[in-house]
């Protein structure tokens, strides 16, 4: 066999800290090695050539770049040998710069460690067999999940793409966070008014189907073959007969049921429609309020249905969807005021939360767009805004930026004063982020025209007295405590994840982080990709995000989509399992720690039983390999055999 | 107003000292000010907690030492509860007061005054004998009146007599091997 | 209930100025099936004067008396003085997380400290330990006037790690045991606000705009005496009551008790067994009307019928629970 080593300085990055001279001319004595060389950037064009070069030049048959993380270049190279004409698994990586150069600063130490990791390379890279990518079909539906402005932004423009588009909605009607705003910052546009069209276009585009009230109960396959399982809620109502008059809503006597799409700054009835342009209009049971469904006795909503579309008998029901790819854009959710005893952890009804503050400015909100403080319906004249409730709060295990509030509360103080010319608002922030185009002018003019009282600092504590509410809080550029009489108080509520969103990232075999955010597959070159094929990114689920960057990501995840289903075939990966059919004794322990449901049994001539790997399912992880108790399961390019040569070279050196 | 030259070698030295004193990470605290507006005494002090710890930050070691706040601080752990940067604020102003202490600036005259008679009857005893603190004190202050007013009041609760333990030998001990080592 | 045994650590106020703290303590303990076992010979815990001087001195001077109960094999330390509490706990936590620290400590000790002794505060033990239940099974009496503003003081619940009881910003744990007395304890935003602690005799100034505004919380909120767990804040509340008063022009007369006087009142315990008679802010008023259980029983069961019949004589008249008053005026109207 003949073996070319690559080794690259990355620049200084691995140059710097590795002699990378010394480690060619070593590894040119290691067995199989012909030819050992080092290269400023093995990646450029220049670079590959030379490998391109050195295995025609050299007749090699085998070749290892030690370079960056496989992650980084795999597929660079492997393509790169594959034009040379090797099979493009006759390559190896040795990561000489995440797992040495960046991490060790002793030279000489490094370099020797770069030297055995190349050895490593080298023993596997003489074991591996070459192997063929079959090709399979692909399905060119596109599943969204979530009903926000990302995920009607991606599944408008997958659907004006030619694709048929299945959307997923948690609530019961469309529109997400989105759908509850008043209006939107930095152009004052109302939020229904620019939102409303493009949720009518969604219920009414002939390529989309739309699951409202449904959640993502099971995912099965592999990208261009998806078989999803989704669980439609029961709303107790047939919505094929609803016509959304609202008249049970108007009737029905349970008057306290809590109202999600107000997040709770009023009560709403046990039966009803969330809000005048719901899409789709129909009406939903909340069970936990319903008289008839908690205590069997009420039922007024179906005395006055004039369409008979209640039945508390509904169960909830399953569809199953096949799709080729899926755009999750599950969106964010608000941490709850408890987390913040000492702004009374809820406690107080005018202490309030940013979004709930938004439906008090509505219009269609439960004051018709008045501004009137819980506790006692009185128009508030005095409005504290208090920024990072929750946010950069290490304490409470928030650090980061929720990245909307700034600008959101520069919104609500200029709305405020607009509804209430002689009322005073301030805002108490820590650093004003305003790095959108017409951000900063924004809040500049929250300042300057609307009179509202940037004050730097954090506040520490808000308590009643009498009929108001104290806020203790600081004013660092004076150097002082201060203290606001106020009538109402907003809090900007960090931004988390969704609830649930673990469960389904870990149902889509998608990383998240310790947030809960979903992890995109690159920081700056791939914001809307995962690193599972097929599922991409949009929205708040992978970070807290504005309306614009929200539709911008709809946009692109519904272009990568585009881009998968321009083909009609895709390549599988063939580093998959394989059962050594004379060695399995069919325990198939291998089927029961699959993870992707990629192992069957199957029955022999003869009667035999044995595991029998599908293909396209099989996501290539390796855990039944380590769970074969003889060995007859394989990692096609990690074969047991191949992780020990590497483990022996570097035990024996 | 003086010129504070950050890029003198002091700059980081003083937030390692109060680090090391303390155990407390000086970087962590981003300036928001909330030790400041949660502080029950910020009306009395001559520099809010918030600048404190920026003093710290910036190497004002002299400023910071000799001011009036870090007797008065009480230690009553609001800052250090609600710091959303996890930093045990109170624990710093301790952590000030103990190298003030060592280097004897007593900004706080009194204060020091009734630590001090109160650490006397400590010793004296192995537990604290109230009244004598006050005279002590009173004596020592020159506020020869302080409290006077509650007399009769507060008699009827006090004790004419020290409580004294067998073992004060052994605290007074404590206290004199502490001193020594310092 | 499981007979429980603390060793039990008054410290020096509660031998001095607050006194009937550790009275009712002892009283309502015992009720309670308590055993407490006083430390032999303990000392001072060194309090706010040792830990602004040098926390080496602080930890040895807690760790004196840590040591003694360590010797006990009583696992647990109970204090009713919170500041006793925070010298222990903040002395035990240096001497287990940081071994240097440890040896430093006992270098300057008789008697090494190990790093064995847990320390609750005395309303922690009979919150948690001894429980609501066992406490409200023990009232004998009641006590109509009482409209309590619970308050904590700063480092009973505080900070939370070091703590490790009850709710920071808002405590509810005196709240509880009040209630669980039948005593009407009001909203009270004060809570943990602090109340001028060990300033009282260099800083008096300071301390009276600070219990002025404590004063002045408990009056906004309808409360007509304050219930503390801190020798403290009795003190500064109480004895320099009428101080605050002449340097602020304020004109307070709110009785400041233990949570124990207040649990001893309702055990049935006479105010003279209680100590209560040490109060500066006289008690007398406030506890007038105490009356037995069972002849409350009686006097709300005749209110109830009363009651009835009012509403029966005025069907779909409706209103919060009519006193006399309102219940003869509705007869007449009948």
């Amino acid at each position: 066999m003949r073996v070319g080593v690559f080794i690259c300085h990355c620049g200084n990055n691995i140059a710097g800290t590795v002699d990378v001279a010394r480690a060619a001319e070593e590894t040119a004595k290691l067995p199989h090695v012909v030819y050992s060389t080092h290269y400023m950037y093995t990646c450029s064009e220049p670079g590959q050539d030379e490998i391109k070069q050195a295995i025609k030049r050299e007749n090699l048959d085998r070749v290892v770049v030690a370079a960056c993380s496989p992650r980084m270049h795999e597929l660079t190279f492997r393509r790169t040998v594959e034009k040379a004409g090797l099979n493009r698994y006759f390559f190896e990586m040795a990561n000489i710069r995440e797992h040495v150069s960046w991490i060790g600063e002793d030279k000489d130490l490094n370099t020797n460690k770069a030297i055995e990791a190349v050895r490593m390379a080298v023993e596997k890279v003489v074991r591996d067999k070459p192997l063929y990518s079959s090709s399979f079909k692909v399905n060119k539906r596109v599943l969204v999940i979530g009903a926000g402005v990302a995920g009607m932004q991606s599944a408008l423009d997958c659907a004006e793409g030619g694709l048929d588009v299945v959307l997923v909605e948690k609530s019961p009607a469309i529109g997400g966070m989105m759908a509850r705003l008043d209006k939107t910052f930095p152009t004052i546009d109302c939020s229904i008014c620019i939102l409303g069209p493009k949720m009518v276009d969604v219920a009414q585009h002939e390529k989309i189907s739309l699951h409202a009230y449904s959640e993502i109960e099971e995912i099965k396959g592999y990208v261009g073959n998806y078989q999803v399982k989704v669980r439609k809620k029961t709303p107790y109502v047939d919505w094929a007969k609803c016509t959304g008059c609202g008249e049970c809503m108007e009737k029905c006597p349970t008057k306290n049921a809590y109202d999600r799409f107000n997040f709770g700054v009023a009560p709403t009835r046990a039966i009803n429609i969330p809000f005048p342009q719901a899409i789709p209009k129909k009406a939903t049971i909340d069970a936990k309020f319903c008289r008839q469904i908690q205590k069997g006795k009420c039922g007024v909503c179906a005395k006055v249905c004039p369409a008979k579309a209640i039945n508390f008998e509904l169960q909830d029901q399953f569809v199953t969807e096949e799709v080729g790819a899926i755009i999750v854009a599950s969106g964010y959710g608000l941490i709850d005021q408890e987390l913040l005893p000492e702004y009374g952890g809820g406690r107080y009804p005018d202490v309030i939360t940013g979004i709930q503050y938004e439906r008090l400015l509505n219009a269609s909100g439960p004051t018709s767009g008045h501004i009137l403080r819980p506790s006692d319906k009185t128009e508030p004249k005095s409005i504290v805004f208090v920024s990072c409730a929750g946010s950069r709060d290490k304490s409470i295990g928030i650090p980061y930026c929720s990245n909307f509030c700034c600008m959101y509360i520069a919104k609500q103080a200029i709305l405020t004063k607009d509804h209430i010319p002689d009322s005073q608002s301030f805002v108490f922030y820590m650093d004003i982020r305003a790095p959108g185009k017409g951000y900063d002018e924004f809040t500049r003019r929250a300042q300057e025209d609307y009179g509202v009282k940037y004050i730097r600092g954090r506040v520490s504590r808000i308590y009643p007295k009498g009929k108001k509410m104290i806020v203790q809080g600081a004013d660092t550029l004076l150097g002082a405590k201060v203290e606001v009489e106020a009538d109402l108080v907003v809090l900007a509520t960090a931004a988390t994840a969704a609830p649930g969103a673990a469960a389904l990232a870990e149902k889509l075999h998608i990383s998240y982080d310790t947030h809960g955010f979903y992890v995109e597959s690159h920081p700056k070159l791939r914001p809307v990709e995962t690193n599972t094929a097929g599922v991409y990114l949009a929205g708040a689920a992978q970070g807290p995000k504005d309306i614009p960057s929200s539709v911008g990501q709809g946009s692109a995840a519904a272009a990568k989509v585009l881009a998968l289903f321009s083909r009609d075939m895709l390549e599988s990966d063939p580093a998959i399992a394989r059962v050594n059919q004379n060695a399995c004794v069919g325990c198939l322990k291998c089927a029961k720690t699959c993870p992707f449901q990629a192992i069957k049994d199957e029955v022999l001539r003869g009667g035999k039983v044995v595991a029998n790997v599908i293909e396209t399912v099989c996501a290539g992880c390796g855990v039944c390999t380590s769970t074969c108790p003889c060995g007859a399961i394989q990692l096609q390019h990690f074969t047991d055999n191949q992780l020990l040569a590497e483990v022996n070279s570097l035990c024996l050196s | 107003m003086e010129t504070i030259h950050l890029t003198s070698d002091t700059l980081n030295n003083f937030a390692s000292e109060v680090s090391e004193a303390t155990g407390q990470d000086m970087v962590r605290c981003y300036q928001c000010g909330n030790c400041t507006a949660g502080c029950p005494y910020t009306e009395f002090f001559d520099y809010p907690v918030s600048q404190i710890m920026r003093m710290i930050q910036t190497g004002q070691r002299e400023k910071a030492l000799s001011s009036k706040a870090i007797w008065l601080c009480a230690t009553c752990e609001t800052c250090s509860t609600r710091c959303p940067c996890e930093i045990d604020v109170a624990d710093v102003m301790d952590g000030l007061r103990n190298i003030a202490y060592r280097e004897k600036r007593f900004t706080e005259k009194d204060i020091r005054t009734f630590y001090e008679a109160f650490l006397t009857s400590l010793r004296n005893h192995g537990r604290i004998f109230e009244l004598e603190i006050i005279a002590r004190y009173n004596l020592k202050s020159g506020h020869l009146l302080t409290d006077a007013d509650l007399g009769p009041k507060v008699m009827k609760q006090l004790h004419f007599l020290p409580k004294r333990i067998k073992g004060r030998e052994n605290v007074a001990r404590i206290v004199k091997r502490f001193m020594e080592k310092r | 209930m499981i007979e429980q045994e603390y060793a039990y650590y008054s410290g020096c106020s509660l031998e001095g100025t607050a006194s009937s703290y550790d009275r009712s303590i002892r009283l309502i303990l015992k009720a309670l099936g308590v055993t407490l076992r006083e430390p032999d010979d303990w000392s001072c815990c060194g309090s706010t004067p040792a830990h602004a001087m040098d926390h080496l001195l602080a930890g040895a001077l807690a760790a004196r008396n840590l040591a003694i109960v360590e010797r006990m094999e009583t696992a647990t330390l109970t204090t009713p003085c919170p500041a006793c509490l925070s010298a222990f706990k903040k002395a035990h936590a240096r001497a287990t997380e940081d071994r240097a620290f440890k040896d430093e400590v006992n270098q300057l000790l008789d008697i090494p400290y190990e790093g064995g002794v847990k320390a609750k505060s005395t309303l922690q033990v009979i919150y948690e330990d001894v429980g609501l239940e066992a406490v409200a099974s023990k009232v004998t009496t009641v006590l109509p006037d009482l409209k309590a503003a619970c308050y904590y003081g700063c480092i009973l619940s505080r900070p939370p790690r070091l703590a490790a009881f009850d709710d920071p910003e808002n405590p509810i744990s005196m709240d509880r045991l009040l209630a669980a007395c039948g005593v009407e304890v009001c909203d009270f935003a004060f809570k943990t606000e602090c109340c001028g602690a060990a300033f009282g005799v260099p800083k008096k100034e300071m301390v009276l705009r600070l219990t002025h505004k404590v004063l002045t919380m408990v009056e906004d909120c309808g409360a007509n005496c304050v219930v503390v767990a801190c020798p403290l804040c009795q003190q500064n509340l109480d004895l320099r009551q009428a101080q605050v008063n002449r340097a602020m022009g304020s004109s307070f007369s709110i009785p400041i008790l233990y949570f124990s006087e207040v649990l001893g009142l309702a055990f049935g315990y006479t105010p003279e067994e209680l100590g209560l008679d040490k109060h500066i802010v006289s008690t007398d008023a406030l506890i007038r009307s105490r009356r037995s259980k069972e002849a409350e029983e009686t006097v709300s069961t005749v209110k109830e019928k009363v009651k009835k019949s009012a509403a029966q004589g005025t069907a779909g008249k409706s209103g919060n629970a009519p006193g006399p008053e309102d219940t003869a005026s509705a007869t007449k109207e009948a």
